[in-house]
């Protein structure tokens, strides 16, 4: 349940350079809820002292071979569905970007630099360039820093308000301002006739369908949509305005600083994470791709009574949350809302023992709200930052290469694989991965690989019409 | 259900390792050639040709170890994925995998050798200007079309080969690849290249369609519409 996206709030403020690594890959929580689930209806007595915060480790240690089998193959069952449900999104949003940098001029014209990379890369020297690219990376980088940390800090002190205003301003500007840019450099390239009015209309109608999908309800195929047109966005405004080297540090030190963030007990996305599963919340919807409709209301907000039949019962209950607030006045409710959830269900329920269950039934609900046979279905996440630090490697690769398709190709390859290789381990490790480095990786090392040693190399093949 | 759904992803998955491999295969390969010709005398110009066709045998016989090397790694998740399933029998089996790892194969070289030229296509220019072949773009596109179906019919080929261990299906694949790829030498004299290819191509086409278990009554039957 819980993802991590909580980067993307900070660039789309405004602050276009800011970029989030927010890349976590979590089905985590949705498997090991389901485990918990399924473990809990089958040894209901088992597990006394199971920690509040749901730590999936402690009911590994408890689960009985046979579940462990069981629960293995679905959990590679689904790892390979989840491979199919992230590999058609990712690939859209590097397909879109592709496209527009090899038939709008504009994003790959140099029109200045922003203020987050003061230094120029235009200089006499190699050395002098590399100073200023890894200057500009350091600047980049602590900006990243500061605001990802500056996030944690508000949401741990329940400033809901001003995070959801932050976003809101952030995807305003994205949908409105940049997508007009988007449009008017697309009309320019292809000469069309275009006026004021029809403009005005257009993405008046795209916002404002937009906020209200991000933001609140909407059709999931449309929500996706949304949030990889934005991630496009932002990945042009990327490759745009930044400087080469910069670039490819900023996308190295990225993928390094996600790995921190995510995996080290201090890290400011671990704990955001943790925070939101203590919550018992979901983080941030406007920022994460989810492969299944989430509701936007808040969990806690459910009818007890629910809870309690949903935790008795093996198969979910299919009944819509009773409230469907919106976002912004739900989650402006989570603090105290969250104590009286408790104080009933302890009321209710009796403490600890039926805690994983349901939590597990409650955490389930929503996901489940596709009217889909399968109980155990369920999506898997990732984070925005993650579809435009892709787009961006790629973008780049299409837009300064010299080998032109084939380093587009392979870098494009590359990051799949990569992402294949984070899903594979998703499914081991059952918890919240960060999604850049492999890839990033994967992608950094093919890029140079190709446009220096494969590029030549096939050239010649092909001046010479050898195959191979 | 869930295991059409196993069956799709790991089918993804596999094309795009098997494109994967072939990347990593090609860019030894080109690392191999570069230093070599960084090493000699760039003006040199029967050198450097006689260095690019070392390079090409070289890459040649790279892929298909890489191909071997897929081949171990897809033997290991498909034994993982049997010991994982509850009756026994994997979601997806070797042939069908073999299959796809030859057009993942296929469909990436493919990939490689024509994506440049149709960007370069679109753009403006004659072809042939300075006295080459005319027939350019048109040779490249037969060209890249057998090998993509080669490499597919290959991969069933060396995949059945190294599944009963016979040594023959094997050999008799690279040596397949290495006459496909030294028969290009010389282009542009299409006749020496395209032709051989396309009688290797359908030899490659009927052995495998045997080894998959079709024969000659089921075509028979198939193309005459017969249940």
């Amino acid at each position: 349940m819980t993802e991590l996206s909580a980067h993307l709030p900070q660039f789309q403020h405004g602050q276009l350079t800011e970029n989030f690594p927010d890349n976590h890959l979590s089905n985590t929580n949705d498997n090991s809820e389901r485990r918990r689930h399924d473990n809990s209806e089958r040894r209901r007595n088992d597990n006394p002292e199971s920690e509040t915060n749901g730590q999936p480790q402690s009911n590994i240690q408890q689960v009985v071979e046979q579940d462990e089998e069981e629960d293995e193959e679905l959990t590679l069952k689904y790892g390979a569905k989840h491979v199919i449900m992230l590999f058609v999104p990712v690939t859209l949003c590097m397909v879109v970007v592709v496209a527009t940098i090899k038939s709008v001029s504009f994003y790959t014209r140099k029109d200045g630099q922003l203020i987050y990379t003061p230094f120029t890369e235009e200089t006499e020297t190699v050395g002098q360039r590399a100073l200023n690219s890894i200057l500009n990376a350091a600047i980049m980088i602590s900006v990243i820093i500061v605001m990802t940390i500056l996030l944690v800090v508000l949401y741990k002190y329940r400033c809901y308000k001003v995070i959801h205003g932050w976003l809101i301003i952030s995807s305003l500007l994205l949908l409105f301002f940049f997508s007009f840019i988007y449009l008017g450099e697309v009309f320019k390239t292809y000469n069309v006739a275009m006026d004021y009015i029809t403009v005005a209309l257009i993405i008046w109608n795209f916002g404002v369908v937009g906020m209200i999908c991000i933001h609140w309800k909407g059709p999931l195929r449309l929500q996706q949509a949304y949030l990889i047109m934005i991630s496009a966005l932002m990945a042009l405004v990327f490759i745009k305005y930044l400087p080469e080297w910069t670039a490819w540090l900023i996308l190295a030190v990225i993928s390094v600083y996600d790995l921190v963030a995510v995996l080290c007990p201090k890290g400011p996305l671990r704990m955001l994470v943790e925070t939101a599963q203590e919550r018992n919340e979901t983080l941030f919807p406007a920022l994460i791709y989810s492969s299944i409709q989430v509701w936007l209301v808040n969990m806690a907000e459910e009818d007890p009574e629910a809870q309690r039949k949903a935790s008795k019962n093996s198969t979910y209950d299919k009944q819509a949350p009773a409230n469907h607030t919106r976002n912004e006045d739900g989650e402006a409710d989570d603090g105290g809302f969250s104590q009286e959830w408790q104080q009933q269900r302890d009321n209710r329920i009796g403490p600890i023992e039926s805690t994983p269950e349901s939590r597990a039934a409650v955490q389930a609900l929503p996901s489940n709200s596709q009217t889909s046979e399968d109980p155990e279905e369920r999506g898997v996440k990732l984070g925005l930052g993650d579809f435009i630090f892709y787009s961006v490697l790629v973008g780049k690769a299409s837009a300064t290469a010299s080998g032109d398709w084939n380093t587009t190709l392979a870098c494009f390859v590359a990051i799949l694989i990569g992402l294949c290789l984070t899903l594979l381990l998703l499914a081991i490790f059952k918890k919240a991965l960060p999604a850049l480095p492999i890839s990033i990786t994967f992608g950094l090392v093919f890029y140079f690989a190709t446009d220096n040693l494969v590029q030549p190399f096939m050239d010649q093949l092909a001046f010479h019409q050898f195959y191979i | 259900p869930a295991r059409g759904l196993a069956q799709r992803g790991a089918s993804r998955c596999s094309l795009s390792c098997r494109a994967f491999f072939w990347l990593v295969s090609l860019l030894l390969s080109s690392l191999i050639w570069f230093i070599a010709v960084k090493a000699s005398d760039p003006h040199d110009k029967p050198l450097q040709k006689g260095l690019l066709i070392f390079g090409v045998m070289f890459s040649v016989l790279l892929q298909e170890a890489f191909r071997f090397l897929y081949y171990k790694l897809l033997r290991k998740a498909i034994e993982g994925l049997v010991a994982l399933s509850e009756d026994g029998c994997s979601p997806i089996s070797i042939q069908q995998m073999a299959y796809v790892a030859g057009v993942g194969f296929g469909l990436m070289s493919g990939a490689f050798s024509m994506i440049n030229l149709l960007a370069d296509a679109l753009g403006p220019g004659t072809v042939g200007i300075h006295g080459d072949s005319q027939l350019y773009f048109l040779t490249s596109a037969f060209m890249t079309m057998v090998l993509i179906f080669l490499h597919t019919f290959w991969g069933i080929l060396f995949f059945h080969g190294c599944e009963h261990r016979r040594w023959g299906e094997i050999t008799a694949v690279v040596v397949m690849h290495l006459a496909v790829s030294g028969s290009t030498f010389c282009n542009p004299l299409y006749v020496g290249s395209l032709v051989p290819s396309y009688l290797l191509m359908a030899a490659a086409a009927a052995w495998a369609y045997l080894l998959s278990g079709g024969s000659a009554q089921n075509l028979r039957r198939f193309l005459l519409c017969k249940s």
